[in-house]
């Protein structure tokens, strides 16, 4: 066992059941841990306290419009990839007050949320959902206005990251070049290795949350083995999507013949906007008291697909379906690269897994592809 | 405390969605249905500080009912008494309408890129507005009145449905007595009106102007400026001397909520006010 705690960047090994003393030691410091666990016949993420919380020995079949977990004999902890949920619902509440009004002597009083923002030590955070994650920075707070509850949330997680070594057939984390393996932006990253984790130290305070574990340095042995993990992931993937032609080919191809095809199957029912970790759309609402003397003004997760989404005085700018998903599809893959700079898709492939009919983002564009006028 | 975050220098140091307090002074009715409200801080700081441009626009909140993008209409040299003319269309704004002078709302902004008032000194100028889209043109013709020999030929193109829904229609004789032609239209008239009948485009068939040294601003429904565009093109004016004002759904106006979304612009924060040559693919297609 070492006392001392191990350096940033190094590679360190310990035995499963330390990342319990990982855990405790983040519970020690106020965190309040989210992690992967199983619920309803998914993995979900949700506040975990011990390792027995974690999905160990489930795996999840994907398969466009499917989702099944089967018992494996590894007992692998995080032998899952993603399933619905992602980090966006903690760090961007789908429901959250923004601020209260009070009638005072005739006129409004404003009142800001005054309740501190929780500490989230995120567990799990698989590469693409990490990518994710910076690509919600630059959006909400990589602007000239900030939202600060994000940013709030935001500058508190500790992410301890799990690199994969399995992937599903909706994932195509290589052709958005996010993933299999994590390489920035976390403070530990783990890979999960037969008999024990394979733990980079990517902070400051990756180091301090490691304080009390049998930690050793990483051998050579122990990081070919934790490299072909995420190899064998890698080598999973079978679905591709090639980018380097994308924000031109569906800018050039806004009335391809393949959106009335795609309109004919989508279901304009929102949920690859809700699984997407990237989709940051809002909208609000209002609530009242009867006297109408004080209210709330709750920002509510939205989604392009609602039909209100774009109404204005006099009707809807998107009243078809057709339009709705050329909409998110544009923007996911092509105007999110002059708003932010970059795509807003990851290739976690929970578009493909969650849509009810099975449409698969990758194929859609690889039929505008097809038949594209350049 | 951990992980690194790559943020942006500049920031707005308050929460962008929380709004301010603003009393009405004074409303103004312009014509069926539409009225000009002039608004102030309660702050009197907020009053000093607040400065905007033409073009731009706030968003004004009621509680409990809700909050719309309204086009700042005043003068931007008197930034104190902010005017909003309101159109009573939908929840909100029909809220707005039933408010009286003194009552409180909120009020933040301001939001969105202006007209390019800069860039158009020398040049002739061609205001061409539909229905309440001279609103957000009214603080450019302001502007311009203030120093009325920094621009050329100055022509304001106008129109509405019917002769009840002309806004502003006092003041047009002394913006012609200070040198702005003003020619106006309304698609319907009635037994009282006699001006032009016919659409806001077709009033170019009555002007000769000169397409070098030109530039267009034009503020109305989409299908209006469309055709705007397409009679400015027929004059030879280039494409970058075009800009339009656009409206989209709006809930945030600082690009959170992601429903102003035109293509690749925000138009909270790219626009309202565009330049015809950087949208020219998106306008005017189909649901887009």
């Amino acid at each position: 066992m070492s006392l001392s705690l191990p350096r940033v960047a190094a590679s360190v090994t310990v035995p499963k059941g330390s990342l319990q003393q990982v855990f405790d030691n983040l519970r020690g410091a106020g965190f309040t841990l989210i992690g992967p666990t199983v619920r309803d016949g998914a993995v979900v993420l949700e506040e975990i306290e011990r390792l027995e919380d974690l999905p160990q020995g489930w795996v999840d079949e994907q398969q466009p419009g499917q989702y099944r977990l089967a018992k494996t004999g590894e007992n692998l902890y995080f032998g899952f990839t993603v399933g619905p949920h992602s980090w966006k619902q903690f760090l961007h509440p789908p429901r959250l007050r923004l601020f209260s009004a009070e009638k005072k002597n005739g006129s409004w009083v404003f009142h800001s949320p005054q309740e501190p923002p929780p500490h989230y030590a995120f567990v799990g955070v698989h590469a693409c959902d990490l990518a994710a994650i910076t690509i919600q920075d630059r959006v909400l707070i990589g602007s000239e206005f900030r939202d600060p509850h994000y940013a709030a949330r935001r500058e508190q997680i500790f992410i301890l990251a799990a690199n994969c070594g399995r992937a599903t057939s909706s994932c195509f984390c290589t052709s958005m070049k996010t993933g299999p393996k994590v390489t920035s932006g976390f403070d530990l990253a783990l890979t999960e290795l037969p008999d024990l984790f394979l733990i980079e130290i990517g902070s400051e305070a990756g180091s301090e949350m490691m304080r009390g574990t049998p930690w050793e340095a990483a051998t050579a042995f122990d990081l070919s083995r934790a490299s072909r993990v995420t190899l064998h992931a890698e080598k999973q993937i079978r679905r591709r999507m090639y980018t380097d032609d994308l924000p031109d080919l569906l800018y050039a191809n806004l009335e391809h013949p393949h959106w009335d095809e795609v309109a004919t199957r989508c279901l304009s029912c929102a949920n690859c906007t809700m699984v997407c970790p990237t989709c940051f759309c809002t909208t609000v609402e209002d609530t009242t008291n009867l006297q109408g003397t004080a209210s709330d003004r709750i920002r509510v997760a939205d989604s392009c697909y609602n039909r209100d989404f774009s109404h204005v005085h006099g009707g809807n700018i998107r009243p078809s379906i057709k339009s709705r998903y050329r909409q998110w599809l544009t923007h996911k893959l092509a105007s999110w690269h002059d708003q932010f700079g970059s795509s807003g898709c990851v290739g976690c492939g929970r578009c493909i897994t969650w849509c009810p009919v099975g449409i698969e983002i990758t194929e859609e564009v690889n039929s505008i592809r097809t038949k594209a006028a350049r | 405390m951990s992980t690194a975050l790559a943020v942006a220098d500049v920031h707005h140091p308050v929460d962008p969605m929380v709004p301010r307090v603003a009393t009405i002074r004074a409303i103004k009715p312009e014509a069926h249905g539409i009225s000009t409200f002039a608004m102030a801080f309660e702050n009197p700081a907020d009053r000093a500080s607040f400065q905007f441009q033409p073009g731009q626009f706030n968003m004004l909140y009621l509680p409990g009912v809700g909050e719309a993008a309204i086009s700042i209409s005043s003068d931007p040299a008197d930034a104190r008494h902010l005017g909003h003319t309101i159109r009573y269309a939908g929840n909100v704004t029909r809220a707005l309408g039933r408010l009286k002078v003194g009552d409180a709302l909120g009020l933040r902004g301001p939001y969105g890129s202006h007209w390019p008032l800069e860039k158009a000194q020398g040049k002739n100028l061609v205001i061409v507005a539909g229905g309440i889209g001279l609103a957000p043109l009214r603080p450019v013709i302001l502007s311009v009145l203030r120093r009325r020999d920094a621009y050329g030929r100055v022509l304001l193109l106008y129109g509405a449905r019917t002769p009840p829904d002309l806004l502003y229609t006092s003041e047009f004789g002394w913006w012609r007595e200070r040198g702005i032609e003003v020619i106006v239209t309304v698609d319907l008239a009635d037994e009282k009106w006699r001006g032009k009948v016919g659409v806001v485009p077709q009033l170019f068939y009555f002007i000769r102007m000169e397409h070098k040294n030109t530039m267009v601003m034009t503020c109305g429904p989409e299908i209006m400026m469309r055709f705007v565009i397409y009679e400015a093109l027929a004059r030879r004016v280039p494409k970058d001397c075009i800009y339009i004002s656009m409206e989209r759904n709006m809930k945030c106006a600082v690009g959170f909520c992601g429903h102003c979304q035109f293509g690749p612009t925000f138009l909270c924060k790219q626009g309202p006010v565009l330049n015809f040559a950087a949208i020219e693919p998106f306008f005017g297609r189909e649901d887009f």
